[in-house]
């Protein structure tokens, strides 16, 4: 017989589900675990959901990468996603307040190294004797540098990307640390897996520590059955890419190129422009498209990336959205990039956001709000460093940014008191019963570059015509 | 909401910051009477200055405090120094490398990230490096130079607990490992943890025995040295030279009165020891520590310089010395009131009176006038002043500031 109340009913108890990959085979857990979570659904369009089971049992529907962080400052008693984030937060963040209780046993990945064949290392030993800078990305900039001090790399950098660290090298970075369902880019030696994981049951170590979970987790640990490690390594699939013909030479001019769904906007922008390109968006994932410019190569990266891309002098140009450009320079204000012309398309306004109930209008009242508060307001956004400079600016008190990976709308009002974030209507805060405050500045789709590069005789024509072209295309409408 | 400092800092107030001081002087004096020149090197440092091997141990690198600096973009991260040691080697290839012998010493801070609690995350240190020379009497200088500075500052039951990397390292390519897998031991006997070297046990049963009577050494002292070495060295020559060296080495601390013990696992967090390494104690309580890098400077690039260091800490110690009140004001200290016209003639009276060497304060209405020896009223209009004289009854009145001081000189 199925009691009702299997969960005292004053016990609150919240937990973080993941969304994406991980969702359906989370689903069928929590299924068998009769936990009576509905609306756990890939298409589900509430984040907040009950348990018929046990009453003072919630959940919500949060980004994988998001969840360790909320599990950690107490937003949620257990949270369920990949340990490969749980070890990002937890290799930097040595006493952070997470519990890894049990691995799934589904949701298997690997984290593997692979370098540039120009490096000429057939082992992760030989990496110990460069003397070198060796360039490293990784989606996981903290486990990277856990793994170079480790390996004892003599100089190293990391660069954190949002997206596609395997398409850097071999000319953009010396090693990259890919995931193996993500596939090993063709033409790149193999360093072999760092680590293999799989989705992990965390939880705060508070709520672990104190509140009584045992009725919620018996039926959790029957349905996972005998399952004590983590999940298989999955196989590895080669991506075939085309790796770049030589060594680019200085006159060559590199233009970065948006994937994801900005790459339609482009591709008509460069139409208009009489600029063709081939195999953009690629079918593919070819990310070196073939554009008909002499003289001029293309890449195709993440839009967030690309400024510091372009500050390090991977790359001479870009196209990306102001709102990630302003988030570089907050970064580092003394970085070389800088807009060069505004594409008119992408418009987005960045906004403080706060909740309905808040009950307050403009900034003024948020810092009234702050005054009185007793603990840190929790400012919520995946811009950190726009954020970061809003809260000082604004003088906002004692605050913590909570870093989130998209779907910010869903932290408030439990999970953060403010958010800073992008909206074209407004549409999705009014939804969620939000109220904009403020807005901070608007963004477009923009071409950067790299002042002192574009400064050099022998590119200078060529940033000229590309630009000049780019402005026929804006002028000539739709 | 009050603020708190961080979580792990520590804040001085006026009696801790005297006692830091006279730790800060006393070893500033005897360093500086030793041929011992100051330099200070930056609180942040490129991290690839601490990442090679023979540098920090991983455990060590994994608590820096390392970061993006503002110009950052290149990846390249920054560090709040977590020792002084290698930063002061960088300084000597870069601004001192042709002294043949450099004698140098420092007052400095390291950060270090620390979870229990127990510890502070930045810690002071006062160090000595003497960089040039590679001789059991340069390390027995060090040592003598910090039991002086220990025993000036009254502090008891002093021990030196000895170690040798150059041992370690010998005893451990005899057992046919690479230069990689001798460096993980290493690092685990410096992070603590002598595990790994008991499961080295079997490999030879000369050397697994040697191990043994070196894992068990702790307690034992100079003579427990020699004996080891008629009994191993015959079958592992290659221990004679570091054996030799630490004896010699122990040999001489002990003729300098210290109190010495043995103990392999001396030394925690630094790679770059290659020699004698040792740890100094009072009572339970780690005091400072050092030893010989001869291989560090080579390594961030210098020439091949043989080295050696020591560091005492400065926050251990201050806990050990008996409480100190800040300087309170004395019989020979001036409280100086002013007449309300006359607050800038009696600023100048301050001026004049400091650099005659007195302690002289201006009455704000706050202070306690009965801890001060003199009180000193500045009147206006060219009125001259009224000294008086706190322990006795009566006062005098005085035309100008040399008579004041004349006054004050005649009494003390």
């Amino acid at each position: 017989m199925v009691r009702k109340t299997a969960l005292a009913a004053e016990t609150e108890l919240k937990v973080a589900l993941p969304k994406g990959d991980l969702l359906a085979d989370t689903a069928a857990l929590l299924e068998r675990a009769d936990w009576q979570v509905a609306g756990y659904t890939a298409d589900a369009r509430l984040y907040r959901l009950q348990s018929g089971r046990h009453p003072g049992l919630s959940a919500k529907i949060l980004n994988e990468r998001d969840i360790p962080v909320q599990v950690a400052v107490g937003n949620y008693d257990l949270g369920i996603c990949g340990a490969d984030w749980v070890r990002e937060l937890m290799v930097k963040f040595r006493s952070v307040a997470v519990v890894k209780v049990k691995d799934l046993g589904y949701g298997g990945d690997a984290l593997r190294l692979v370098a540039s064949p120009g490096l000429g290392v057939t082992s992760r030993e030989e990496l110990t004797g460069i003397n070198t800078p060796l360039r490293i990305t990784s989606e996981y900039p903290n486990i990277a540098e856990s793994f170079a001090l480790e390996a004892r790399l003599r100089r190293f950098s990391i660069f954190g990307v949002y997206g596609s660290p395997g398409i850097y090298p071999p000319e953009h970075a010396e090693l990259a640390i890919v995931r193996n369902s993500a596939g090993v880019p063709g033409g790149l030696v193999d360093l072999g897996t760092i680590w293999v994981y799989g989705a992990c049951l965390i939880a705060n170590r508070r709520s672990w520590g104190k509140k009584n979970l045992s009725e919620l987790l018996t039926p959790f640990g029957e349905a996972l059955g005998k399952v004590e490690t983590a999940a298989a390594e999955p196989e590895v699939s080669p991506i075939e890419i085309s790796l770049p013909d030589a060594e680019t030479d200085k006159d060559i001019l590199r233009l970065a190129l948006p994937d994801g769904h900005q790459q339609s906007h482009v591709v008509k922008l460069l139409e208009k422009a009489g600029i063709r390109i081939a195999d953009y968006p690629s079918a593919n994932g070819n990310c070196r498209p073939v554009i008909d410019i002499p003289g001029t190569v293309v890449k195709v990266i993440r839009p967030q990336d690309m400024p510091t891309q372009i500050a390090i002098g991977n790359f001479d140009l870009a196209i990306t959205g102001r709102d990630w450009l302003r988030e570089h320079l907050y970064q580092f204000p003394a970085s070389p990039v800088k807009e060069l012309l505004d594409l008119k398309y992408g418009w987005v306004r960045l906004v403080a956001v706060v909740s309905e109930t808040m009950g307050i209008e403009d900034t003024a009242g948020l810092k009234e709000k702050c005054a009185a508060l007793k603990s840190p307001l929790r400012v919520a956004s995946e811009y950190i460093n726009i954020a970061d400079a809003y809260a000082r600016e604004k003088r906002l008190g004692e605050y913590r940014i909570i870093p989130t990976w998209g779907a910010t709308e869903a932290f408030l009002p439990e999970d953060a008191d403010l958010l800073i974030e992008n909206t074209e209507t407004g549409g999705t805060i009014k939804r969620h019963n939000l109220k904009i405050i403020d807005t901070l500045f608007e963004s477009t789709a923009c071409l950067v570059g790299h002042t002192g590069r574009l400064r050099t005789d022998s590119l200078k024509p060529r940033v000229a015509a590309l630009m000049d072209a780019l402005r026929r295309g804006l002028e000539a409408g739709d | 909401m009050v603020v708190q400092r961080c979580k792990g800092s520590r804040d001085l107030v006026p009696e801790e910051m005297a006692r830091f001081r006279i730790i800060e002087d006393k070893f500033r004096d005897i360093a500086g009477k030793s041929g011992y020149r100051e330099v200070r090197t930056p609180t942040l440092e490129y991290l690839h200055l601490f990442t090679s091997i023979g540098t920090l141990t991983p455990s060590m690198l994994k608590r820096v405090y390392s970061f993006l600096d503002w110009d950052g973009w290149s990846g390249e991260r920054v560090v709040l120094r977590p020792d002084v040691t290698i930063p002061v080697a960088r300084l000597y290839i870069e601004n001192m490398a042709k002294e043949r012998l450099a004698r140098l010493f420092y007052v400095s801070n390291v950060f270090r990230f620390e979870g229990t609690g127990r510890k502070t995350r930045e810690r002071w240190q006062c160090g000595l490096e003497l960089l040039g020379v590679s001789s059991s009497v340069a390390d027995a200088e060090l040592v003598r130079l910090a039991l002086s500075v220990l025993a000036e500052l009254g502090l008891k039951d002093i021990t030196v607990r000895l170690s040798h990397g150059g041992l370690i390292h010998g005893l451990l390519a005899g057992f046919g490992l690479s230069r990689e897998e001798q460096t993980a031991i290493f690092d685990r006997i410096l992070d603590g943890d002598t595990s790994g070297l008991k499961k080295l046990k079997g490999v030879s049963p000369e050397m697994a025995r040697a191990l043994g009577s070196l894992l068990e050494l702790s307690g034992q002292s100079s003579g427990f040295l020699k004996n080891f070495k008629a009994m191993f060295v015959p079958a592992i020559p290659a221990l004679e030279a570091p054996l030799n060296d630490f004896i010699s080495t122990v040999d001489l601390v002990e003729s300098l009165g210290g109190n010495c013990v043995i103990d392999i696992t001396t030394g925690r967090g630094f790679e770059y020891y290659t020699g004698i390494m040792f740890q100094l104690f009072s009572g339970k309580n780690i005091v400072g520590g050092g030893g010989r890098y001869d291989d560090l400077i080579p390594l961030v690039g210098g020439a091949k310089v043989p080295a050696s260091g020591l560091a005492l800490n400065i926050y251990t110690i201050m806990d050990l010395l008996p409480e100190t009140a800040a300087k309170p004001p004395d019989g020979t200290s001036v409280l100086v009131k002013a007449e309300p016209e006359a607050i800038a003639e009696a600023f100048g009276v301050i001026t004049g009176l400091q650099r005659a060497g007195y302690r002289a304060e201006m009455y704000l209405g706050a202070q306690d006038m009965s801890a001060y020896g003199r009180i000193l009223l500045v009147k206006a209009a060219g009125g001259g002043f009224v000294l008086t004289d706190t322990a006795k009854v009566g006062s005098q009145t005085l035309p100008s500031l040399e008579a004041v001081i004349g006054a004050l000189g005649k009494a003390a």
